[in-house]
């Protein structure tokens, strides 16, 4: 790419993304192309990271573990749900998953957690998203019963209509009042630990990943 | 069976070898019933009865074998049944006396041919066979017998269904058979016990006579000593008088524990209680109940000694041990275990046992399975009956109210789970703790620092559900990812973490381990939700103490160091609520949480620092307020206190102080108050002049600000120059205007305390005088709390010191108030009003006032006060009042016994004392006919015997003392007699002014006599007096030459006796001029 286009390019991001610098956006742009390699570019295909790559990047940089997970937030980061996240949506999404306020992070979790993408977090849904959270102990008889249990508990902690399903309201409204219940059912956000060592890398050191 | 006969059944206390039965009608009923059984067996169960025993039941039958009829192999001696088993060996086999049994078949025979015998016979063979389950069906049998208590027939079930086999087959059913029996003799003897369930003499006794073995002097006991009130027993067993039996009450017992007062506790049938003590001079109990009901002695005594607990529970734990032991050997032989009781250690071991059984709460419910077979255990005593059945009918018959006792108890091992694992070292710690507390802790909050007492036990009969939810919500902490954990977290915040039943819940479903546990994670969301949860319930002392023990500090002061501010300032809020007692504010400190804490105050540096975006920001100077909270608990103790200045704490508490957040100013000001009680702190305040800005505060509207400020300076204005920076920042009018508001108690004495200190100064004292302050002062002498009292009374005591402020509190009335404060007992009010009284007395006029209120007898009557402050303070009010009484000499004589006590006090150690009483003999001595009478006491040897001491005040007034009781007969001689003049001559050498010039006119009176010229002269007195004669002080110049003029003439006088015709050849005394010019100096003024 040349270099008035990536100027061009890095003007662009910076006036779209609220949460980065000039210079922010300039290393995450340079990252993003080190991290998509030598493609060349050409008319009508479209140059991002595909599913593989970005849940690798979320493994390795960003600690994440579960499948399902790490799947919806692609999805979250993929806007226009062509397979693959272009430049700009991956400035976009970093915007708000590293820099986001309470407002962007609550609309992109709860995103993440509606699975079906029907407006509601179902009972089904957070079923599915916490089977894994407990630790089964072969005594018991029914080993989700802890699972229902839980998401009995988060239902009567979050769900202000009881109408038995989270609306983006109720979420909105149980997370203003407890912050930690952001990522009720799950991950979705680097841990701070692994935000401030991928800040400190690609803002510091950008030379490091130009020179890749 | 088993277990009823183990439990149920009352053994007689036979010593090693074989045991009986008692005669009880328990034991009988229970014995009825098993007849009935065995009888019957072989009609219901005709099956089972072939059943072969694993091992013959034997023992010594009283039968004759004529009594065997068909069936029976007769012989002379011996009897053989015709049933065999499948060897050919008969089932029933009988060779005088000996008797053995393989079948139910044939018991039950047996017993139909015993008749009348009957119960003879089977409690014979209860008696041989201890463990007849064992026996019938084989070791096994027997142990899940005892296990399968809770899950019962499940788990026999499930032995058959694993092996078909038909004999086993029978073998379970005739287990069941057996379990059936068991059961229903149990209930069978509830009926008889639930008869027994009240406390009787017996019960007392036994437990009294127990808590006796173990008491008297040294750590390892219980107690100090438990004895009755009165030695007569009555037949029924009580010792309580007649009248009183009628209420139920059985005896009284004085308790003397390691750790407090001797307690007065009445045993009567309805539970123990404290009550209102022994009256001192008769025999009398005061009846009145002054405490609450306990069920026992023991949980009593519990209640109120922890040092009894603790050994208690060491005993108890000793015990358990062996009792584990035991288990094994008496399952592996019965018969071996008997032999091995030795009586060298049985005795031990039944005490033990039944200490064991008298320890209540902690051990029986979490060792029960061990108590079981301690029954079989009992081999040399007998179980005294009615507290034994209580707990096994608990157990076993009332499995479903087991609560009702049980459950509580089961809440007290709950409670404290740790003593008695490791009671050695908690004992070790304590007493460490005890010397450290005496070394460097502030005393300020000695109640709140004991251990608070947990007296839940009886309480929480039924658990709320609230119990079973946090229940739940702590497994699904202990099992979740973070995901469930924050889940688990959020919802535990709903619940009413202000109750105390929800923070013992959150304890005593073991909680604590795992929120502390959290802490120690990566997971921020984790450790948010964690700490928000702890700073909630360590509001509760007991929970302070738990999270303590369990090494809740350490991680605590770690996450101070978290870049993420709002897990500092929760983890500083936490620490703060945590630090309320002395062990934890040392933890604090030794884990280096005050360096941390300090640096939390330095909200530039912080604000320096980078930030991260994240959720869980906080404001810069909310982390300080944080860490201010912290440093304010851990503030009160001393060690703190140095930890803080050293690392530069008070510079920057001085710079948050310019802040203007009131909830930030509270904290600050807090924590200088309490660091203000240091030398080297109130030095450091000074320097940062924060007294300005503390004046500043006192304007505020915050009662509470107000309140720590005037104690900030209550404690600094110790010092001269932060009383001067007082009155230069205009504090002192803000503090007399806070005068007039006497609502808030708190605040009020912590200003009179401000104004009393400030007052010191002469010239506050006058800028008091303009605001009208004294007669507030005046005003708030009536109706006050003691607090106030003391600062109030001190204020005007130093006002006193004015002559004005004098005649404004005498016009004010303020006299008669004073006065009648003057008959309290509080130590350090005493000492105030004595000195306000002293002050006052120095105005003729209010003398009057003084005396016509008799208050001089009611000062010199705190001459006997116990405490030293109080005698030397009434002592020094005692000489202006007889400086300026009129009849001061009659007035003194008037009081009997009061000028031997005088005297007498002359013994005391404290110098203090001395030097004030030192003051009031010389101003008594004034009177000619009062010296007469105090030389008679022996005033002077007293004297003398005190003059070597080193103190220039006590110096100053016993040479005053010295010089006026000279005046009388031949005193003047007898200091000399008494080596006081030499060691007066030593005083010159002070620097004392004072103490010169007392000196000097002591030794002036003491050089009219000739022998005590020439100690004077031989201890080098000329010279010394020679330097004081330069001196500018007049009355210094013309004692001191009056001395020597005395000691010179004596020389002269000797000279001239001695060489009568050559008066040029003299001792080596000062020249003839030099005597001149010094008389003539005396001569000038």
């Amino acid at each position: 790419m040349n270099r008035k286009k990536l100027q061009k390019l890095t003007d662009s991001l910076t006036k779209t993304s609220k949460h980065f610098n000039k210079f922010e956006v300039k290393c995450l742009i340079s990252l993003f192309y080190n991290l998509v390699g030598d493609v060349t570019e050409r008319q009508g295909v479209v140059i991002g990271l595909d599913r593989n790559a970005f849940r690798n990047i979320l493994h390795v940089t960003f600690g994440m573990t579960d499948d399902m997970t790490m799947d919806r937030v692609f999805r979250g980061f993929d806007k226009d749900n062509d397979g693959c996240v272009s430049v700009t949506e991956w400035v976009c999404g970093l915007s708000v998953f590293l820099r986001g306020t309470l407002e962007e992070k609550m609309k992109y979790c709860f995103e993440v957690f509606d699975l079906n993408g029907d407006g509601f977090i179902s009972k089904e849904e957070m079923f599915h998203m916490l089977k894994n959270s407990l630790l089964k102990q072969p005594s018991e008889e029914d080993p989700d019963e802890g699972v229902k249990d839980l998401v009995e508990i988060t239902l009567k902690k979050m769900d202000r209509d009881h109408d038995g399903k989270l609306s983006v309201a109720d979420y909105e409204q149980a997370v203003r009042e407890e912050t930690l219940l952001l990522e009720a059912f799950g991950p979705c956000l680097p841990d701070p630990k692994s935000q401030m060592e991928f800040e400190a890398q690609v803002f510091e050191e950008p030379h490091e990943f130009s020179e890749m | 069976m088993g277990v009823a006969l183990t439990r149920a059944t009352q053994w007689s206390a036979a010593g090693h070898g074989t045991r009986t039965l008692e005669v009880t009608p328990l034991n009988e009923a229970i014995l009825t019933e098993i007849v009935m059984f065995v009888e019957s067996f072989i009609y219901k169960h005709p099956q089972e009865a072939k059943y072969v025993f694993v091992e013959p039941l034997e023992w010594k039958t009283d039968l004759d074998p004529s009594a065997f009829g068909s069936g029976y192999i007769v012989s002379e001696t011996t009897v053989n049944s015709e049933d065999v088993d499948k060897s050919g060996q008969p089932l029933l086999f009988l060779s005088v006396p000996q008797i053995k049994i393989r079948s139910f078949g044939q018991l039950s025979r047996f017993l139909f041919m015993a008749k009348s015998t009957k119960l003879t016979e089977a409690q014979a063979c209860i008696e041989a066979n201890r463990n007849p389950v064992a026996k019938i069906l084989g070791l096994d049998y027997k142990v899940i017998d005892e296990i399968s208590e809770d899950s019962s027939v499940l788990s026999i079930l499930d032995k058959i269904t694993k092996d078909d086999d038909p004999a086993s087959e029978t073998k379970m059913k005739i287990a069941m058979l057996l379990k059936q029996l068991d059961l229903h003799l149990l209930n069978h003897t509830l009926k008889h016990i639930s008869l027994e369930i009240r406390l009787n003499p017996g019960t007392f006794k036994n437990d009294i006579e127990l808590l006796k073995r173990f008491s008297g002097k040294g750590k390892q006991t219980v107690l100090e000593f438990i004895d009755y009130t009165s030695d007569y027993e009555f037949s029924n067993g009580c010792r309580a008088p007649p009248w009183r039996q009628l209420r139920g009450e059985i005896c009284y017992v004085l308790v003397k524990p390691h750790d407090a007062e001797i307690l007065c506790v009445t045993c009567s049938k309805g539970g123990v209680f404290l009550n209102g003590g022994k009256t001192d001079d008769e025999e009398e109990v005061n009846y009145e109940r002054t405490g609450e009901i306990y069920k026992d002695l023991v949980t009593l005594l519990r209640e109120k000694s922890a040092i009894f607990s603790e050994n208690m529970s060491k005993q108890g734990f000793l015990h358990v041990r062996s009792c584990h032991l035991c288990t094994e050997k008496v399952r592996v032989s019965e018969g071996q275990q008997k032999e091995k009781d030795q009586p060298d250690e049985t005795p031990r071991k039944t005490e033990d046992a039944t200490l064991h059984k008298a320890s209540t709460a902690s051990h029986r419910s979490a060792l029960e399975s061990s108590r079981i077979n301690l029954g079989k255990k009992q081999m040399t005593k007998r179980l005294e009956p009615s507290l034994n059945w209580k707990t096994t009918v608990d157990a076993k018959g009332k499995r479903s109210s087991v609560r009702d006792t049980q459950g509580g108890k089961h809440e007290g091992r709950l409670e404290k789970p740790r003593p008695s694992i490791l009671p050695g070292i908690a004992q070790f710690r304590k007493s460490v703790q005890k010397v450290e507390d005496i070394i460097s802790d502030s005393t300020s909050e000695s109640e709140e620092d004991e251990e608070p007492s947990e007296r839940r036990k009886e309480a929480n009969a039924d658990l709320p559900s609230e119990y079973w939810q946090i229940q739940k919500l702590v497994k699904y902490l202990k099992r979740g990812n973070q995901t469930a954990t924050v889940i688990a977290l959020c919802s535990m915040k709903d619940f009413k973490l202000a109750q105390e039943t929800c923070q013992l819940a959150i304890r005593n479903v073991g909680g604590l381990e795992v929120l502390i546990n959290l802490l120690e994670t990566d997971e921020v969301k984790c450790q948010i939700g964690s700490l928000q949860i702890l700073k909630e319930i360590s509001h509760n002392p007991q929970i302070r103490r738990n999270i303590v023990e369990l090494g809740g500090l350490p991680v605590m002061v770690n996450i101070l160091d978290s870049p993420f501010k709002c897990l500092k300032c929760l983890a500083a809020e936490t620490i703060a609520n945590v630090a309320k007692f002395r062990r934890a504010r040392r933890a604090v400190r030794r884990h280096g949480g005050i360096t941390k804490l300090v640096a939390l105050l330095d909200h530039e540096q912080n604000s320096t620092e980078p930030t991260y975006s994240s959720l869980y920001e906080t404001k810069d100077v909310e982390v300080a307020r944080c860490g201010a909270l912290a440093l304010w608990s851990c503030s009160k103790s001393n060690g703190n206190k140095e930890a803080i200045r050293k690392t530069g704490g008070i510079h920057l508490l001085a710079q948050l102080l310019k802040t203007s957040h009131e909830n930030m100013l509270i904290p600050v000001v807090g924590t200088l108050q309490e660091c203000a009680s240091e030398e080297n702190c109130r030095a450091a305040i000074k320097a940062e002049r924060i007294i300005e800005n503390l004046v500043k505060n006192l304007n505020s509207e915050n009662e509470q600000l107000q309140e720590h400020c005037a104690m900030a300076i209550y404690q600094c204005a110790e010092d001269e120059e932060t009383r001067h920076l007082m009155r230069r920042h205009g504090g002192l009018k803000p503090l007399a205007s806070l005068l007039n508001e006497t609502d808030n108690k708190e605040r009020l004495a912590a200003v009179t305390g401000a104004i009393w200190k400030c007052s010191i100064s002469k010239e506050n004292a006058t800028k008091f005088r303009k605001y009208k302050a004294i007669e507030t002062l005046v005003g708030l002498l009536t109706d006050q709390p003691e607090e106030v009292l003391v600062n109030v009374v001190g204020a005007l005591g130093e006002c006193c010191q004015e002559q004005e402020n004098r005649v404004i509190i005498r016009k004010c009335g303020g006299i008669q108030p004073l006065v009648k404060l003057l008959v309290g007992t509080n130590q350090a009010l005493l000492v105030n009003v004595t000195k306000a009284v002293g002050a006052c007395a120095v105005e003729p006029e209010s003398m009057m006032i003084i005396d016509s209120l008799d208050a001089v007898r009611l000062l010199w009557s705190l001459l006997k006060s116990p405490h030293p402050e109080v005698k030397a303070s009434a002592a020094w009010a005692l000489c202006p009042c007889i400086q300026n009484a009129k009849d001061a000499g009659e007035m003194v004589r008037s009081f009997i016994g009061g000028l031997e006590l005088v005297v007498s006090l002359l013994k005391s150690d404290n110098k203090e004392v001395l030097a004030s009483v030192c003051a009031a003999i010389t101003n008594i001595a004034k009177d000619q006919e009062n010296l007469a009478i105090i030389t008679d006491y022996g005033v002077v040897p007293l004297l003398s015997k005190i003059a070597n001491t080193t103190d220039d005040k006590l110096r100053q007034h016993l040479a005053e003392a010295i010089s006026r009781c000279c005046m009388w007969g031949r005193n003047r001689e007898a200091f000399g007699e008494h080596r006081a003049v030499g060691l007066l001559v030593r005083y010159l050498k002070s620097n004392d002014a004072n103490v010169h010039r007392a000196t000097a006119q002591a030794l002036y009176q003491l050089s009219e006599d000739a022998d005590n010229c020439i100690t004077m002269h031989e201890n080098g007195a000329v010279k010394l007096l020679l330097d004081m004669i330069g001196s500018s002080d007049h009355d210094l110049q013309e004692a001191a030459a009056g001395c020597i003029s005395n000691i010179r003439r004596l020389a002269l006088a000797i000279d001239k006796a001695r060489y009568p015709y050559n008066s040029n050849r003299h001792y080596k005394l000062p020249s003839i001029t030099q005597h001149r010019t010094c008389h003539s100096h005396a001569q000038e003024p």
